[in-house]
Parts: structure tokens; C-alpha cells; sequence
């Protein structure tokens, strides 16, 4: 593929960082462009509609469908309290009326003839976003949101659980190859995005739910012990990651897995720019999204948000020779290397596979055989 | 179409953009070159057209020819392509939501609307469905389909309950999924009479379009007028919002086609040009779709489709874990490996989905993996693919009336012809054995079923092309993108390990197979040196008592065996295939069975 290129993650510790913060829906958006925003800094907000409670009126007043027209106290558009009158049938000589009352406080949306039900929507729901990051209003989506620029650190994840978190950086591992236990963690973490190293064990993420913990950084993590922690704190059983979507999980802290899953010592140049960075406040998000396009979980750690400057060269997306690369897929697997070769024609592999290689010296001396396909390319930049 | 000399069509995948130069060579349409990039619809490139560019760029420099035109776009000109189509099924694909008021009826009929017009079904929601109104109404406020599609009662039947599905979509107030502040397309197919009910509740908060009711009667179904607006609304809504699209859209000679719409067209192409029976398969990296044209009761062809939208072979591999468990992948593996092993490692396949399998051990995994996904959407479409399918299909009001009648599988493997097995791990493993066995293992077919795979995977491209140029795309199809891999013959039954099943008597040769194993029988291509004909041969089968290959128990019958990359395959495992429950001999059995396959095993 002459045009392929192989994305890799990024790790830099000074890049230029752009976020696109948009409503769920259209709504009003509070800041202007060039404004100075903070991570909790409310960018735009808009109103999610109220569900609907759709009322069988005819059944409750034991009338047909066709007579409940008559027996309306409210019109479609009207604001009705709980409690407050709806309907009422005349009866019978002025006696035996039957009522219905308001169940809910809402707006009545619509009225069927056909069926005699009533639709009384209950208020909008008030939803904000924020900034998410310290940075600078780059531009303004009308009526949906702002993009959102800073430049600081950035290190893309593989993996991650969690959404959106704060919080200021502690390194807890000596090495890249330290697995976080329970007892690395204590109460002074509370709010803190902690850095770890090979992995964490499971008593490791229950104490850092115990003490408030905002988010943890690891090279790898088990698979089953990060399911069955969350089956543990969902109550469910049976939860699994099925797709590789996440984000959403109801649970007390991020997660960020920058190599992959198993215990896999964190890459020393991401280890060690994640200690140069020790007491920053930093941004974190688990939100993963494995697509063409994908989203990658992260930490952003914003420098001086006014300083928008770019320096060094930009990095290639396209393999070359003495591109810095990690092989992401066995034998080698989180083998650092740089590429030494790219012979252009089709090689078969151990599976028998015809396909596109390159020859690459490992960072241990190793002169190694790869499928392209199984390097990412080390960004810098 | 005699002035179409060049063809450039281009699939616009979930992963990768595929295009393919297709050439009137003498009297022929072939394929010449193929080009692929990754697929740019989403961020950072929001664009389609990009991926789209970078594969036809690759397909310039293999063929020397120019298709982009000065003004950057890919377009049918002089000196380029005559014709330029594409199909689609990047950024997810169509996602569409289905209501009926009848579970089992017409709702029912809706799904095999969408899906027959390559849809994702993101739910199916019936006013008998089990659940509680305000959870449907939750339920549909959470989904963001590209457009839903509205059934229920017959013409002059009930109004009452379409008028509750619409109070239901008006509670729920639906958004679609592209398009920021845009009404959501609805597709109303239900009781003509209840149209104008519906109509004043919905006309001012959704995009309504009404067609014929899709069950006019009991004992009829009309899919053809809902799954044309389906195609229109996917053309005029959701290509005209996801990135790139509209711009697209203007450079194709014909309207862009959802990626499994256009590989419908081919497997019913392929079924009624040969008047056969047909399963094809097309297994992605996300999604499953499984096709088949059955015949049924009255002899007519009822063609199906069915999607699994989260069994896949990368971004969705662990949700085949999920649901087949890790114990049915493992049983497929020749070796010993732990279940955090296995489980760690299906994982990072998952994070990095475009990663090959360098060792064979793993690529043996991807492959146990491919069974199970492929057996779990096969489940899936049998379980659809029943009674009252197709278009404008009679039955009696009896059949109606008996569930059962209605609920019966046109799935019948013994009546299956052929089996088109499509999708990177079936496609381009390295022997094509490999192919052959995972389809053998997952969909077991019986009696004699002539196995093939799409070469390179460009039955998209041929779908809307054959809608387009019927004879170009019969043409390419025949020579560049049917693999034959042979006729596998599978008796039906079970007998003791070792014991005789089969005998194949193929002119003066006779061959006895024992149950329990798997026997390959060389027959291969025509020896002309020119063409992709298979050779053919009459073979008689034999089955021992007890044993049935069509004919039933203990009788003989005579086939056409096609040859092909495999060979005549005779499959004398039994079925139903039953594997040793005991770790050590189950191995050894999965390794005899790779061994007769000609397979590398990983000792």
C-alpha cells in the first residue's frame, strides 16, 4: 500500500492539542472564541427534552376513546401540576363522575383521538459540557459546541475504562516493569491521576476506589481482572467488554492501559515522560473506540495555556527507514525497535501469511522479521 | 453497455477502502488491478473521498493509468474509467431501528425488510414484546438509528396499536445519529388505513415516508416498497451527512449502494443464474453477514439476509468470546493454552485489529475464533430466515394460523448446493484448506456442497455493478472472483471411531472412508491452462448403513463433484460433528483431521 501509513499512538511531551466539545443536541454555546477556558469551565449548554408519559385516559375514565374530548380540562400546550385536574366525565344526571389527576408535573404534548391517550412530558433536563482541558476557544460550532486548543504533554493510551477526570499526577512505580499493589495506595491519593508501571492487581483497584483516586496510568492489565472488578462493582454478573467501546462505566476512576493486556511493563519513553511530569494537574479520559478513526483513552497535561507556539519537525505517519517503531502483536510484542529495512516485495511469514515486512533492529540487538501491519510507529510529535 | 471498456468501483469498508480497475479484455470484462487504503470517515480526515483517493492512487500506479482528474476527484472520464460505482458500509454502516405490533409477525417482517436492504437492526420493537412501555420509549431514546421503520396490522385491520407505536415514538422523540438537529427518517409500512392517524402525530417531529404495508394480509409479505425506501432515504439522508458522502456521491456514475445490499445482489445472482441453492457468508472485522437463497415449500426461491453486528474477527473478536465462551474457541486449537492466555490475547487483538497473525499458533486461534463466529451467525440467520419470507409470497390462511408452519428454517443444509465464503479470514488464509475447514467445522453441511471463497473479496463491487452491467460483473465474477476449493461430501450419522461410513467411487477407483475422519481426493482445475473451470466428475456415494447423503440412510446417489484449490473433500466426521470432550484426544483428533486437510499443525 503505497499510501498506507501506520498510526501509532502519541507520546510527546510538548504537542498541540485539539478537542471538540459538542452538545448532544443543538443548544446554546456560552463562550467566545479566543476565550480562556478551564477543564470545568461550562462551554455550552442546551435542554434535553423530558420523557414523555403517555396516559390511557379513556381506560382511566371507563369511557370510550371518542367521548374523551368532552371530558378534557386541559389543552395540548398547557403546563399542568401534579395533582391538578385533567379530565372529568359529566355522569350520569350530575353523580358517578369519574376524574383523572395529573400524575406528573409536566406539559401536555399531545391527545389521540383515535386512542384516548393523553401525553404529559415531563421537564427538560438541563445538560452541560464542559472543557474538559486548560486551554484557549480555537473556534466556535454554532448552536453545538467549541473546539478547544491547548499544548502540553499528551499520552495516548491503547485501552482505557472511564470517562472524563482531573486530576494531578503522582508517580507510584520505580520502574516500568513495578505492578501497583494495594498498599502503593493511600488516602493522599485521593483525587490524584496515579502512574504505575506493568500493571495493577485487583486489590490495587479496590483501594484506589477507597481512597478517591481520579485515575490510573499502567502499561498492561489483565483481562480478567479488570472484568471481573467491573462485574464486582456493576453487580452484574455477566458484564464484559464485548466491543471495544468504553467510557461510559459508572466507575470511581479512569483507567488508561498504554501497551495492551497482560502484565507488560510500560514503555520506558512513555514512563519516563510521565514522570518528568510528577504534580502536573492533568486531564484523563478512558474512552476508547477501536475504528478506522479511532478514539484512544489519554492524558493531556496543559503548559501555559497561552503559549500556542509549535517547535521540532512534525513526525512521519509513514514508515521509513530508521522510523522508531514497537511491535505490537507476538513474538516480539512491545519490542521497541527502528526500522533497518523495507523490502518492497511480498514475504511469507511462520503462519504461512503473504505479506509486506520490514526488517528492524530490536532495542535489545535483535534483528527481527515483522509484518508491517504488526508495528506502530512511535509519534513524537 | 457495449462502450464500457473500463470499470474502477470502489468499497468503502469500516476499515479499509477496497477499489478494483476492471478491463474488456477481447471479449471478456477481468479484473486487472487492485488497491486498498485505510478508510478516513472518521476523525482526523472526516472525509471518505480521502481513503477513496489513496486506493484509487494505488490502482493508478499498478495499472499506469490516470482516474483522478485534474480537479482531484475520481470520476468517469475519457481516457479513465467508463464507469465509476461505489459501496458503502464505513462509519457503521446503515443503523436502522424496527417497530411492528406483532412480534412475531410483523415486526418480524420488518426486520427482514431492513436487513434484506443492509441494515444493522439495533433493536426490534413490538407492542408485545415483553417489555414496559416507558422502556420502550427509554429504549428508543437512547438508539440513534439512521432511520426506523414503522409496521403493523393488515389493510383494514387494527389502527389503535399503529397509533400507539406512534405515541410511543412521540414520547420518545427520536434523534438520528448523523445530522445535528435534523428530523429522523421514518418508514411507514403498516395498515394503509392507519397512515393518517399516524400522520397528524408524527408529520411535524419526524421525516415521514409511507409505502405499501409490508404484510397487507396474513398470509402475505410485501418487503420490495420498504426496502427501495430504505435504499433512497440511506442515499438521500444518511449519505448525504456521513463525511464525505455528499461529495462522493457526485463522482459516482450510480447511486452509492450499502456494501451488503451489493453482496445480496451477487448471491442471488449467482442462485438464479444457476438455479441453486446458496449460503455465503461475509465475515468483517466488526460484523457477520450471513445470506442464503432457499427454495420453499412451493419451490420458490426466498432469498435472506441476516447481520450479526457484534461477531467479527477484530474490533468485535471478544465479543465472540462472549458468546460462544472460551471453551468453544478453544476446542478447535490443536495445543494446550491457558484461559488468561487466550483471553489477554484475543484482547490486544481487539485493540489492534489490523494486526496479522505472524506465528501459527495465533494464526490458528483467529482461525478457532472464525468457526465460532461463524457458526453463532449462521444460529442467528436460521433462525430468521423461516416461514413467510420473501417477496409477495402466498400462503394459505391455515399455514398462518399454525406457528409452527410459519417458524420452520428455509435453512436445509442437506438441500444446500453451495456455500460463497467471503471476508479477510476466510479470503486470504494462506491455504485455502484452512478456508475450507473453518466452513466445514461452522456450518456442517451435508451431502455433497460445492465450497468456494471470494478471492479478494470484491463481491461489493461485482453487487452494484450488476445492477449497473449484468454481464461485466457474471464475467469477473466467474473467472477473477469465485475460488473453487471443491465438493465436500458429508454423510449424515454416526457410528463407531474407525468404522466404514462412505465409499466414493469416482470411474474405476474406489475410495472407503472410516468414520471419524477426513479424506481429500485429488480433483482440481480443467488443464486447458486458461480458465478458472473446475473439473468436474461423476461420483458415486456409497453411504454404510445408518449413513445418509441425501438419498437417505444406506442409499446410494450420484453426484457432479467439482474439483478445485482443495480437491473432492469426503468429511466422514458425522453429523452432527461431535468433538472428544477429553482435552488430549480432542487435540489429536483436531490435529488428524488439519493433517488430512494437507494443513501445517503447530508441532
Amino acid at each position: 500500500m503505497g499510501t498506507a501509513y501506520t498510526p501509532g499512538l502519541k507520546v510527546s511531551a510538548s504537542t498541540e492539542v485539539v478537542k471538540t466539545r459538542r452538545l448532544p443536541l443543538k443548544g446554546t454555546v456560552l463562550v467566545s472564541e479566543g476565550e480562556r477556558v478551564h477543564p470545568d469551565t461550562v462551554i455550552a449548554r442546551t435542554e434535553l427534552p423530558g420523557a414523555m408519559q403517555t396516559i390511557k385516559l379513556a381506560e382511566q375514565l371507563g369511557i370510550d376513546a371518542a367521548d374523551v374530548p368532552a371530558a378534557l380540562k386541559v389543552s395540548t400546550g398547557d403546563r399542568v401540576e401534579k395533582g391538578a385536574l385533567i379530565a372529568q366525565t359529566r355522569g350520569l344526571f350530575g353523580f358517578f363522575k369519574s376524574e383523572f389527576k395529573a400524575p406528573i408535573t409536566g406539559t401536555i404534548e399531545m391527545f389521540s383521538e383515535a386512542t384516548g391517550h393523553l401525553g404529559i412530558r415531563l421537564p427538560a433536563t438541563p445538560v452541560e459540557k464542559d472543557a474538559y482541558i486548560d486551554g484557549i476557544v480555537k473556534e466556535v460550532i454554532p448552536d453545538e459546541g467549541v473546539v478547544v486548543q491547548c499544548r502540553g504533554a499528551l499520552v495516548q493510551g491503547i485501552f482505557g475504562v472511564g470517562g472524563e477526570r482531573q486530576g494531578r499526577i503522582a508517580i507510584l512505580a520505580k520502574t516500568p516493569a513495578d505492578v501497583l499493589d494495594d498498599r502503593d495506595i493511600t488516602d493522599n491519593h485521593s483525587g490524584a491521576i496515579l502512574i504505575g508501571g506493568a500493571g495493577l492487581t485487583p486489590a490495587a483497584m479496590r483501594k484506589a476506589a477507597a481512597c478517591g483516586v481520579a485515575g490510573l496510568v499502567v502499561g498492561g492489565i489483565v483481562d480478567r481482572h479488570l472484568i471481573d472488578y467491573l462485574r464486582e462493582i456493576l453487580g452484574d454478573p455477566k458484564y464484559d467488554i464485548g466491543v471495544a467501546i468504553t467510557g461510559h462505566e459508572p466507575i470511581a476512576f479512569t483507567i488508561v492501559v498504554t501497551e495492551g493486556f497482560g502484565q507488560i511493563a510500560m514503555a520506558n519513553r512513555t514512563f519516563q515522560l510521565l514522570c518528568s511530569l510528577d504534580g502536573r494537574s492533568a486531564s484523563i479520559n478512558g474512552a476508547t473506540q477501536i475504528r478506522a478513526g479511532v478514539i484512544r483513552p489519554e492524558v493531556i497535561a496543559p503548559s501555559d495555556p497561552s503559549d500556542l507556539s509549535i517547535d521540532g519537525p512534525v513526525s512521519s505517519s509513514e514508515l521509513d527507514l530508521g522510523t522508531p517503531i514497537r511491535v505490537i502483536r507476538e513474538p516480539y510484542f512491545g519490542a521497541l525497535g527502528v526500522v533497518t529495512d523495507l523490502p518492497s516485495e511480498l514475504q511469507i511469514v511462520e503462519s504461512e501469511t503473504h505479506v509486506r515486512v520490514l526488517h528492524a533492529r530490536l532495542d535489545d540487538g535483535r534483528s527481527v522479521t515483522v509484518p508491517r501491519a504488526n508495528v506502530e510507529i512511535i509519534e513524537t510529535r | 453497455m457495449p462502450d464500457v471498456r473500463s470499470i474502477l468501483a470502489t468499497d468503502c469498508g469500516s476499515t479499509t477502502t477496497k477499489a478494483i480497475l476492471i478491463e474488456l479484455q477481447g471479449d471478456q470484462y477481468r479484473l486487472v488491478v487492485r488497491g486498498e487504503a485505510p478508510t478516513t470517515v472518521e476523525a482526523p480526515f472526516d472525509d471518505v473521498t480521502v481513503g477513496v483517493l489513496n486506493a484509487v492512487r494505488e490502482v493508478e500506479e499498478l495499472s499506469g493509468k490516470r482516474f483522478i482528474s485534474e480537479d482531484g476527484r475520481v470520476v468517469a472520464h475519457t481516457g479513465g474509467a467508463d464507469l465509476y460505482l461505489s459501496t458503502s458500509s464505513a462509519g457503521g454502516g446503515l443503523q436502522m431501528t424496527v417497530a411492528g405490533v406483532v412480534k412475531a409477525m410483523s415486526a418480524e417482517s420488518a426486520q427482514r425488510a431492513a436487513l434484506g436492504a443492509g441494515a444493522i437492526i439495533m433493536d426490534v420493537i413490538a407492542v408485545d414484546d415483553g417489555r414496559k412501555d416507558f422502556q420502550k420509549v427509554e429504549r428508543i431514546r437512547q438508539l440513534r438509528p439512521d432511520m426506523l421503520l414503522m409496521s403493523g396490522g393488515t389493510d383494514g385491520g387494527t389502527i389503535n396499536h399503529l397509533v400507539e407505536l406512534a405515541e410511543m415514538l412521540v414520547a420518545a422523540d427520536p434523534k438520528p445519529r448523523l445530522g445535528i438537529g435534523l428530523a429522523i427518517p421514518v418508514i411507514y409500512a403498516g395498515n394503509k388505513d392507519a397512515f393518517e392517524a399516524v400522520e397528524a402525530l408524527l408529520k411535524e417531529r419526524v421525516s415521514l415516508r409511507k409505502v405499501d404495508n409490508l404484510r397487507p394480509t396474513l398470509e402475505r409479505e410485501n418487503l420490495l416498497p420498504a426496502r427501495e425506501a430504505i435504499h433512497d432515504l440511506f442515499l438521500e439522508h444518511v449519505m448525504q451527512q456521513a463525511p464525505g458522502y455528499s461529495k462522493l456521491s457526485t463522482w459516482v456514475s450510480a447511486g452509492i449502494m450499502s456494501t451488503p445490499n451489493a453482496v445480496g445482489k451477487i448471491m442471488q445472482t449467482i442462485a438464479a443464474q444457476r438455479d441453486i441453492t446458496v449460503l455465503g457468508v461475509d465475515i468483517g472485522g466488526a460484523t457477520t453477514d450471513v445470506f442464503s437463497v432457499f427454495k420453499n415449500e412451493s419451490g420458490d426461491s426466498v432469498y435472506n439476509r441476516t447481520v450479526s453486528a457484534n461477531l467479527g474477527m477484530s474490533y468485535s473478536i471478544c465479543n465472540v468470546l462472549t458468546e460462544a465462551g472460551i471453551d468453544n474457541i478453544k476446542r478447535w486449537l490443536p495445543f494446550e493454552i491457558s484461559d488468561e492466555e487466550l483471553r489477554n490475547q484475543l484482547r490486544n487483538k481487539m485493540v489492534r485489529p489490523t494486526t496479522i497473525p505472524q506465528q501459527l499458533s495465533d494464526l490458528l486461534i483467529e482461525q478457532a475464533v472464525a468457526r465460532e463466529a461463524l457458526r453463532l451467525a449462521f444460529d442467528h440467520h436460521k433462525s430468521l430466515a423461516r416461514g413467510l419470507t420473501g417477496i409477495q409470497q402466498q400462503r394459505t390462511i391455515g399455514d398462518a394460523m399454525t406457528q409452527e408452519a410459519s417458524g420452520k428454517t428455509l435453512v436445509d443444509m442437506m438441500a444446500l448446493d453451495m456455500i460463497v465464503g467471503s471476508g479477510g479470514v476466510l479470503s486470504h488464509s494462506p491455504r485455502r484448506g484452512q478456508a475450507a475447514l473453518m466452513m466445514m467445522d461452522a456450518y456442517q453441511p451435508e451431502g455433497a456442497t460445492l465450497l468456494t471463497v471470494d478471492s479478494i473479496f470484491m463481491m461489493p463491487q461485482l453487487g452494484i455493478l450488476s445492477t449497473v452491467h449484468p454481464e461485466a460483473a457474471t464475467q469477473v465474477f466467474e473467472r477473477d472472483c469465485l475460488v473453487y476449493l471443491g465438493t465436500c461430501v458429508a454423510p449424515v450419522g454416526s457410528a463407531k471411531q474407525g468404522e466404514p461410513c462412505i465409499t466414493v467411487t469416482i470411474g474405476d477407483r474406489s475410495e472407503t472412508v472410516a468414520f471419524g475422519t477426513i479424506k481429500v481426493v485429488p480433483l482440481g482445475y480443467v488443464k486447458d491452462g486458461s480458465s478458472n473451470e473446475p473439473e468436474r466428475v461423476e461420483a458415486a456415494l456409497q453411504p454404510a448403513r445408518g449413513f445418509d447423503v441425501g438419498a437417505g440412510r444406506g442409499r446410494s446417489r450420484t453426484i457432479t463433484a467439482t474439483g478445485g484449490e482443495v480437491g473432492l473433500i469426503i468429511d466422514a466426521r458425522g453429523r452432527p460433528l461431535t468433538l472428544p470432550t477429553e482435552d488430549v484426544s480432542r487435540r489429536a483428533k483436531i490435529r488428524s483431521w488439519l493433517d488430512a486437510m494437507g494443513l501445517p499443525t503447530t508441532d
